[in-house]
């Protein structure tokens, strides 16, 4: 870690992150795999569907292996909720069941592409806020909605870059941009980053960090792929704080236009 | 209602056209996409100009596939609760006409089946009956699912047809997925193979998707019986249905089944061959149709198949299933729907699926989602 990165903190709720790296669990190969490939990330923040977890059962596999890591923070989400009412039952089912009280709110009533509903969203967000829970909402590029969940107390935003699974990249560009640009509290970029160089961009622009699953999780190799996305990010992060130059459409002449102005 | 896009469809016409199609119109289906596949341009898929592709259709088809599920396989496990049957289905063990030992499982004995299933590790269950109302009735049906619903996920139901407020009630009890299988789109097949009783009824049936996914079923499941027909004409007909399901229920997932004809007690000869390379094409171009759609294969397929179709693109498969009510818990010898070939146990799949490089995954959906 450099001493760049150390002042660079992301902070969400409180809790300081030196990672801007979030990662999903599905779709892995087994457990070790993601166990690996959550190490090659050096990740803080990773994020486990409820469906998954068998909450009748406190050793649920899935769970006591996120738990190996103690510097991470678990992140459940309430992936398959099709209204307000089911995320939140979920949500508070978990934080009984010793989950923690942070959720990633996902509402997201069609199964095909996953795309979040915002009124339901935006519903369940003011009820769990009301509840303590930390909450960080999936949602569409909408920054209007986002300035509402804002309002509404969420500790983050979580629009998607494209689809969920569809390793897109970044096809809400011009939407981030302003999300970013009007949010003042973290945006995290999730959903549909496919390569490194998709995370790069959204770092690029100031998105305060991404969240990824299928891009390393169907990999070839996932482990060599979550570094590959650390590095990205990373790259991506660096640039933002050290000033993008904007691109020019021409070339700029070397002698100044204006340099016969008098200064005074 | 379907019926009314599948009337609109001469299949005789469907047939000359998807036997006419050339490989460059198969070529320009494949490179059309998702949101312009229309009924006319699905049609190349199933000809038998594709056929010379199913290494290219495979490798389309297992790139979606691990894309949107990732390596991951749900697991899932079969309960029947009765063989009683009133119809006379030609291909089915269950035919009433078949002498087999009928038994129809109490609810203590649905639990007993229920905890052998939970003690395997399986969390999702189908729950199975004959076409028989009189042998397990919608409020037993909805009592049983009751009984059992705080051990599992996910309770998916495969019954006779029903109304959608009797849908409903097995809702409120716990269920969330409903199969129901057209067996044949056509029509001809169909009147044959289902002479007598209430599952004569063509439309009935063709009907009861639509009445699942009004009644509010997360998951419907559809497929036809491979060997009944002419599975290139049965693999339009379940796209076309799949396809409208999927656009009209938005909210519930849709799954296409592939039961191929096994031998069941009785003497019916298939009329219509499907072969595995056919299974496969089937598979392969419901993947590109429907990215989304849960792909399920069953134990009624040979275990070495099993094993190296499921990559291709299979979403879901059942092990260590028993096809007779009892089967797993007790010792009644009765009756069973059809042959089971893959018949290793649930453990030795997950193991076979972990050494493949795939989870197998128990548990994918809350019982709590729902109130």
């Amino acid at each position: 870690m450099t001493n760049k990165s150390k002042n660079d903190l992301l902070i969400i709720a409180g809790r300081e992150f030196t990672s801007r790296l979030f990662l999903g669990t599905g779709k892995f190969s087994s457990i070790d795999v993601m166990d690996e490939a959550i190490r090659a990330s050096e990740t803080e923040m990773v994020t486990v569907a409820l469906r998954r977890v068998d909450l009748d059962n406190p050793a649920d596999s899935l769970l006591s292996a996120i738990a190996g890591f103690k510097n991470i923070q678990l992140l459940p989400n309430t992936s398959g909720a099709r209204d307000a009412d089911e995320a939140v039952r979920l949500a508070r089912l978990a934080r009984e069941m010793g989950c923690g009280n942070w959720v990633k709110l996902e509402v997201t009533p069609d199964p095909r592409y996953l795309l979040p509903d915002p009124i339901e969203t935006l519903k369940a967000a003011e009820i769990l806020v009301k509840e303590g829970f930390i909450v960080l909402p999936y949602i569409n590029a909408d920054p209007i909605l986002a300035k509402r969940l804002e309002e509404a107390g969420t500790a983050a935003v979580m629009p998607l870059g494209s689809p969920i699974g569809s390793n897109k990249g970044l096809k809400t560009l011009d939407s981030i941009r302003i999300i970013i640009e009007m949010c003042s509290i973290p945006v995290v970029v999730d959903a549909g980053l496919g390569s490194p160089s998709h995370a790069s961009l959204a770092m690029e622009l100031g998105a305060d960090a991404v969240l990824v699953n299928t891009a390393i999780a169907s990999a070839g190799d996932p482990p060599l792929m979550a570094a590959a996305f650390k590095k990205g990010v990373e790259a991506g992060r660096e640039a933002y704080r050290s000033g993008l130059p904007a691109a020019g459409s021409g070339a700029h002449a070397s002698s100044p236009l204006t340099g016969f102005l008098r200064k005074d | 209602m379907f019926r009314e896009i599948f009337d609109s469809h001469d299949l005789n016409r469907i047939r000359d056209r998807i036997y006419s199609s050339s490989e460059s119109d198969f070529e320009k289906a494949l490179a059309s996409n998702d949101s312009r596949f229309t009924p006319d341009g699905i049609i190349p898929f199933f000809s038998p100009a594709a056929d010379k592709h199913l290494e290219e259709l495979a490798h389309r088809s297992s790139g979606i596939t691990r894309a949107r599920f990732g390596n991951t396989i749900q697991l899932y496990s079969p309960l029947y609760i009765s063989n009683e049957c009133n119809s006379s289905c030609i291909y089915c063990g269950f035919n009433a006409r078949n002498r087999i030992k009928r038994v129809t499982l109490t609810p203590e004995e649905v639990t007993m089946e229920a905890d052998a299933l939970y003690g395997m590790g399986f969390r999702h269950i189908l729950l199975l009956t004959g076409e028989s109302r009189r042998a397990v009735p919608v409020t037993s049906m909805a009592e049983m699912i009751r009984r059992i619903h705080g051990k599992f996920s996910s309770i998916s139901v495969e019954v006779y047809p029903m109304e959608t407020q009797e849908y409903m009630e097995l809702i409120r009890a716990g269920a969330d997925g409903l199969t129901i299988y057209q067996e044949t789109y056509d029509r001809e097949a169909y009147a044959i193979v289902h002479p007598r009783g209430e599952k004569s009824d063509f439309y009935w049936r063709l009907d009861a998707p639509d009445r699942g996914g009004a009644a509010g079923f997360r998951r419907i499941g559809i497929g036809s019986l491979l060997g009944l027909s002419d599975w290139r004409i049965e693999g339009f007909c379940t796209a076309l249905h799949a396809m409208y399901l999927s656009k009209k229920f938005w909210k519930s997932q849709v799954l296409i089944s592939f039961p191929r004809l096994r031998c069941a007690p009785g003497d019916f000869k298939q009329p219509f061959n499907v072969t595995e390379r056919d299974l496969a094409h089937l598979i392969c171009v419901m993947r590109i149709l429907l990215n989304n759609a849960g792909l399920v294969l069953s134990t009624r397929e040979p275990a070495v198949l099993r094993d190296n179709l499921f990559p291709i693109g299979i979403t879901t498969m059942s092990a260590g299933s028993k096809t007779s009510p009892g089967g797993y818990s007790l010792d009644n010898d009765a009756g069973g729907q059809f042959e089971i070939e893959d018949v290793r146990s649930p453990y030795v799949i997950s193991e076979m699926l972990k050494q493949k490089g795939y989870d197998p995954v128990w548990k994918d959906w809350d019982r709590n989602f729902q109130a």
